[in-house]
């Protein structure tokens, strides 16, 4: 039938004649190829005479099925002798997937790598903090290197763009602590305690905590993406033949900014959060707005703030800091971008909480609970 | 069985029988103010190697990639075997795309995929019933044919050199064994051997599987070497479309800059030179030879 390939295997004088016929093509292939290969031999010849079209793949399967039962291949038009030509010595037996171990090797090598490149990641990263400080006190010698556009244009992109994000975030997060607050408070009859909650626990832990998160999600993950797109495309090996240290240009700006402005953003967060705390006094205490905000005054001891504030420049230089460093580490393919973004947002939450959890023991040791 | 088998094969072509595989008709392509064509023509012909030249922003990769349908034309008409690009989205089917082989540039492997799997990739995606055992073998004939060593069939991409990333390239686009095949700058950024081998394999490929090749180049030896005709790009259109030694008459300030320039002379004379060491039996073409090899130091500086 014209249109699909078709075959058929006669007893001739000198053995059996496989007769090829119809189209040989990628797209005809794939109903006969299986088939084919399961013929019974021995096959003296394979005709392919009644092949109305052939292209490589064709000309693959009956160079195969002709190898493998020592064939003659006869009746080959032109063009399917300049295909089996071309296809001579061809044949090769590597798998096509890159080799991949067995399991119960893949898993301790693993386990193992993980092991050895926390340690290679640890001095990784502490050189990586050397090799900035070192840039901070040579830029302190040096001022004129310095690059204040760079450093603006970042406190703009960590900052202020951050601010209608971290605002509205801060403001709703305000609105759940004391509402929630106040339901379990009202049990005690202690509704009015909501001020106490809602100020402490913004100002000392959660505006600063949470401003953290944001700016790692936010402006970690860009840190870690731009740099390491910038090493992709050696724009980073340009820059140091040029004799620009990128440490000086893209990290310190960068992790100055962050520095600079999470006490600023995290001030900023615990404000958004009274005042979300205040509507709900407003809306269901009746304690009206303005009485919930004097409140705060009364309340809420200076060292509060302090705490919060101290934490904030930590968090954004380790938060930057992870950002930058995996940035650096990228190498190789476009792939790594993605994964080592990941990493940088991943290890940056995870240290400033940990972090956290270290500064509020600190903290209460110091009196300041 | 044959009516069974029928339903499944729904992607079956014949082969283009017509005389020119590219139609394109007063082609404009516009981004923002800037024109890039303006009432451009051409016209390919089946089984030729037809080179594309022009100055750089003269708008060669944006002629491709409209013919290949990636860039929407703001106005014109391009046909690929007979089927118009233009009504058709990107991603839709119109039974041209298993048909023809792209490529580009860089070679755009799919970075996460080795080499092998990146030529079963076209292979998956347009005929599934294939059996997985013929797909490799056919992954790993292609990318020998390519010109690769077969360890090359398991490494990833970035694990490969620039020219044998430009193979792994050529490879997935003949995965499918197109009739019609694409290649922008395929020896750009290759050392001269490796141009001149890529050259060969483009020609031999050509002449063994009867592929229509557009073939996008700055590469002088190329064109003399390869290509049975050259269109030129330029003030927005085809200003022509021949062969090099008839391209060569024309009067047109840009052809004659390009071609009879220091370095247009230069592979003419290499290709002058290669077709006379073919007829070295002959004593004139030898003692040709020996004179033009012994030239006295041409007068002007390139």
């Amino acid at each position: 039938m014209a249109g699909l390939a078709e075959y058929e295997l006669e007893q001739g004088q000198e053995g059996a004649v496989l007769t090829l016929s119809g189209p040989y093509l990628v797209s005809t292939i794939g109903e006969v190829d299986e088939e084919l290969r399961d013929l019974e031999g021995p096959i003296a010849k394979v005709d392919l005479a009644n092949v109305s079209e052939i292209d490589t793949v064709g000309a693959w399967v009956a160079c195969q099925i002709a190898g493998e039962h020592e064939a003659e291949i006869v009746g080959a038009s032109d063009r399917a002798k300049r295909l089996l030509g071309a296809l001579e010595g061809l044949s090769g037996d590597y798998d096509i997937a890159a080799p991949r171990a067995p399991v119960w090797e893949r898993v301790p090598e693993s386990v193992g790598e993980k092991v050895f490149n926390a340690r290679s990641g640890a001095i990784g990263v502490v050189s990586f903090l050397g090799a900035l400080i070192f840039s901070l006190a040579r830029l302190a010698r040096h001022p004129r290197n310095f690059r204040m556009v760079a450093l603006v244009r970042q406190v703009e992109l960590v900052g202020v763009s951050a601010l209608p994000i971290i605002g509205l975030m801060s403001f709703l997060i305000g609105i759940v602590i004391a509402q929630q607050g106040a339901v379990q408070l009202a049990a005690f009859g202690a509704e009015t305690l909501t001020v106490n909650l809602v100020g402490r626990i913004t100002l000392r832990e959660l505006g600063v905590l949470m401003t953290a998160i944001m700016v790692a999600g936010r402006s970690g993950s860009a840190f870690a993406a731009e740099i390491g797109t910038m090493k992709l495309t050696e724009e980073i090996d340009a820059m140091r033949t040029i004799g620009i240290s990128p440490m000086e240009a893209l990290v310190v700006p960068r992790i100055l900014a962050a520095v600079l402005m999470m006490p600023l953003l995290g001030f900023y967060a615990s404000c958004m959060a009274i005042i979300g705390g205040a509507f709900v006094g407003e809306i269901m205490l009746g304690i009206p707005f303005f009485t919930f905000l004097s409140r705060i005054q009364e309340v809420v001891p200076t060292y509060d703030v302090w705490v919060g504030m101290i934490k904030a420049p930590v968090f954004g230089l380790i938060v930057a800091l992870a950002g930058c460093y995996h940035g650096m580490q990228v190498k190789g393919n476009s792939e790594e971008v993605g994964l080592r973004t990941t990493m940088s947002v991943v290890s940056a939450i995870f240290a400033v909480i940990v972090l956290d959890a270290i500064f509020a023991v600190f903290f209460t040791e110091l009196g300041w609970g | 069985m044959a009516e069974q088998r029928h339903k499944k094969s729904t992607r079956r072509h014949e082969r283009y029988r017509g005389e020119h595989p590219i139609v394109v008709r007063n082609l404009k392509n516009q981004f923002g103010d800037a024109v890039i064509h303006e009432g451009l023509d051409l016209t390919v012909n089946r089984g030729e190697i037809l080179g594309v030249v022009g100055g750089s922003g003269t708008g060669k990769s944006v002629l491709m990639r409209s013919i290949i349908g990636l860039q929407p034309p703001t106005e014109g008409e391009i046909e690929v075997f007979g089927k118009s690009i233009v009504d058709a989205e990107p991603d839709q089917e119109i039974g041209v795309r298993d048909r023809w082989g792209v490529l580009f540039q860089g070679g755009a492997l799919f970075s996460t995929l080795t080499v092998g799997e990146n030529v079963e990739v076209p292979l998956k995606q347009f005929y599934p019933e294939i059996s997985d055992r013929l797909r490799v073998e056919i992954a790993r004939y292609k990318i020998m044919l390519s010109g690769l060593p077969e360890e090359a069939v398991n490494k990833y991409p970035s694990e490969l050199s620039g020219g044998m990333k430009k193979r792994a390239g050529l490879a997935r686009a003949l995965a499918l064994d197109p009739e019609l095949l694409f290649l922008d700058e395929p020896t750009a950024g290759l050392d001269p051997i490796g141009a001149s081998a890529f050259d060969n394999l483009t020609r031999e490929l050509k002449e063994t599987l009867g592929l229509t090749v557009f073939l996008i180049t700055h590469d002088l030896d190329t064109l003399h070497e390869i290509c049975d005709r050259v269109a030129v790009l330029a003030d927005k259109q085809v200003i022509a479309v021949d062969t090099v030694p008839k391209l060569m008459e024309l009067d047109h300030p840009w052809i004659q800059e390009y071609f009879n320039g220091p370095r247009g002379r230069a592979a003419l004379t290499a290709q002058a030179l290669d077709e006379l060491r073919r007829h070295m039996d002959e004593p004139v073409a030898a003692h040709a030879v020996k004179a033009l090899d012994n030239a006295p130091p041409s007068r002007d500086k390139a």
